[in-house]
């Protein structure tokens, strides 16, 4: 894995969504957006609704192209119509509703669909859809109808489309947003691990707070507009500046901000529990720790 | 005035090989003016149960009785005009041209002027944090958020008695969350309103409810005051939930400060007792 090579370069890119009526005026939903999403990194991306996420998302999997500026994925740049198949199969994108996404009249089909347009042979189809299956924990609704699971388990079976592609970065947009809090964790650990153990960039876009502590860098995006990128540490411990944006930061982060309000000087750049039993510990009176 | 469910059952696709019992032998009695909290894992029946509450899904065996009307009864406009509910998805109840469409749709039928409708679909488009702009366009035009806020809006103009909200949160941003969340506290406690809420979230839960059902594959798992469903959280986790991140670090603290409440579910309430104990700042260095 080298971190130093980029994956996604987004240069000076605005995006406008042309009104389709003339009553109404457009909307520019990305302006001069640039970033560079380094081959191998886990990086979340925040910003209250309407700021622009799922748009810049479109973008990286060439689903749009921008109105000015370019976008360049695994050195292709998305305006390239011939290149379109290559773009798509390096990032694979899981949409906000999975509505969206699933296409198939059974799960197992669905899951499929992916590697079938990349021209995957049958055999390596089949492993692939049932490792998938089984890596989400959805192998038991395997001959389902789609349109017959629950919430949270269409988002898993969108999830493992995505999964059977084995892409080199996937996009997730909000693709958490309806898992129960065991599943929420499993499929973080699952992004984890593609993300260690294969080198597969991920770009989680979420308004859960405690799953952007948990990745590389944080790019936090406001009125279309890049406003903060840094590790989760540095974004976080800002914890007016966040909220003032419209967002939040993890509990233990904001007990810790309270506290402070009361008299305190704990760090503010608590993440985690153990962070934040490690502080405590250190401010307790001395006969009464360990 | 209150949600009665009896003997409930409900069967997906009976006789069929995709059988799915998603309900079994549900007894749960909802009354006027609670908030109550459903939890529960993915696919555990949540969206079904709620269903009944407004006559979408009939009962497979077992009844459920709101404000005295039977779903199964021909009764179903006035059951829709007393329960709102706010489904999973917000494309599911989005359809028209505009966003002022949408909304005014229900209102429409009401008898109320013009004028009426007029201000009370600015009134509410506000109220979930959108400006006005925003009724000109084409719900699908919107973000997901944004459309989970048109889609909320519709149900509250509605001003029904019981409101019932499935995952509202999802795809609200933090800010958005806690200003409709805000007002759907108030209009609880001055209207006196019904309000259910499905979610995954256990710290919304934790900070709203007073009363908590947990579902678990199609049964009632638990039922009971936040306090008690929160103190128990392996058992919680064994069935697919969790407790809010604060409960594990009061816990955690707690082996080593041994009367610390760890029955302490919010930021706020955790300060409080972490105060108590190491006084308040400035004895940090004793
Ligand atoms: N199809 C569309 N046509 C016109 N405008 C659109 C369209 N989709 C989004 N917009 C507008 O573009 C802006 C950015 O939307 P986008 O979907 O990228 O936001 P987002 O950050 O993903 O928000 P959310 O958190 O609500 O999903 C918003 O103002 C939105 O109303
Ligand atoms: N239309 C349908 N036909 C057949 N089975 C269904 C249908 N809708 C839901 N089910 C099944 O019924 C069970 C309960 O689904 P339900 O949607 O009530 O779950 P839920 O608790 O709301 O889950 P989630 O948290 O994922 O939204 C699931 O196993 C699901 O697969
Ligand atoms: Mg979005
Ligand atoms: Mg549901």
């Amino acid at each position: 894995m080298s971190l130093d090579k980029s994956i996604i370069e987004v240069k000076d890119v605005s995006f406008v969504y042309k009104s389709s009526n003339a009553d109404r005026p457009d909307v520019t939903a990305l302006s001069d957006m640039n970033l560079s999403i380094r081959e191998g990194e886990f990086l979340a991306v925040l910003g209250r609704n309407g700021s622009g996420k799922s748009t810049l998302a479109k973008l990286m999997n060439a689903l749009f192209l921008p109105t000015s500026g370019t976008i360049i994925v695994n050195g292709l740049d998305t305006t390239n119509e011939e290149l379109l198949w290559d773009i798509r199969s390096s990032t694979g994108m899981v949409f906000q509703n999975p509505d969206n996404q699933i296409v198939g009249n059974v799960v197992e089909e669905d899951v499929a669909f992916g590697p079938e347009n990349l021209g995957i042979p049958p055999e390596e189809i089949r492993i692939r859809v049932d490792t998938a299956l089984e890596t989400i924990g959805m192998t038991e609704f395997k001959e389902y109808a789609p349109h017959r699971l629950s919430g949270g388990q269409k988002q898993r079976v969108a999830i493992a489309g995505i999964l059977a592609m084995k892409p080199k970065c996937i996009v997730l947009d909000e693709a958490t947003a309806m898992l129960d809090p065991i599943g929420r964790k499993e499929v973080m650990r699952i992004l984890r691990k593609l993300n260690t153990e294969e080198g597969i960039t991920i770009v989680h876009i979420t308004h859960h707070m405690d799953e952007a502590g948990k990745a590389d860098r944080v790019l936090v995006i406001d009125e279309g507009k890049r406003v903060i990128v840094g590790t989760p540490r540095e974004v976080f411990s800002d914890v007016k500046r966040i909220k003032k944006l419209g967002l939040d930061v993890p509990q233990v982060t904001e007990l810790m901000y309270e506290l402070n309000k009361c008299g305190y000087n704990f760090p503010t750049d608590i993440l985690t529990v153990e962070e934040a039993i490690a502080c405590l510990k250190q401010s307790l009176p001395s006969g009464k720790e360990l | 005035m209150s949600i009665i469910v009896e003997n409930l059952s409900y069967i997906y696709m009976p006789d069929t090989p995709f059988e799915k019992v998603a309900l079994k032998d549900i007894n749960l009695k909802i009354e006027k003016g609670e908030f109550a909290g459903i939890i529960g894992h993915t696919g555990s029946g949540k969206s079904t149960l709620i269903q009944h509450f407004n006559g979408l899904l009939k009962p497979s065996s077992g009844r459920v009785l709101i404000n005295g009307i039977d779903t199964t009864g021909k009764e179903l406009r006035e059951l829709r005009r007393d329960v709102g509910v706010v489904f999973q998805y917000p494309e599911h109840q989005l359809f028209e041209e505009t966003v002022y469409k949408d909304i005014a749709f229900g209102l429409i039928k009401q008898n109320l002027t013009q004028e009426q409708v007029d201000a009370e679909i600015r009134k509410v488009i506000q109220t979930v944090g959108l400006k006005e702009s925003i009724l000109d366009k084409s719900p699908f035009e919107l973000s997901g958020g944004q459309k989970r806020r048109v889609a909320i809006a519709g149900v509250l103009a509605m001003k029904p008695s019981i409101l019932i909200l499935d995952e509202p949160t999802a795809g609200l941003d933090p800010r958005g969350r806690d200003e409709i969340f805000g007002f759907i506290t108030k209009i609880h406690e001055t209207m006196g309103i019904t309000v259910i809420l499905v979610s995954h979230s256990m710290e919304d839960v934790a900070r709203l409810v007073d009363r908590v059902i947990v579902m678990n594959d199609g049964q009632i798992e638990l039922d009971g005051p936040v306090k008690e469903v929160f103190s128990d959280i392996q058992r919680l986790e064994g069935i697919g939930l969790s407790a809010p991140q604060i409960s594990y670090m009061m816990q955690e603290l707690k082996k080593i400060l041994p009367d610390i409440n760890d029955r302490v579910y919010t930021v706020s309430a955790a300060r409080d007792d972490i105060l108590r104990h190491l006084g308040a700042g400035g004895s940090r260095n004793d």
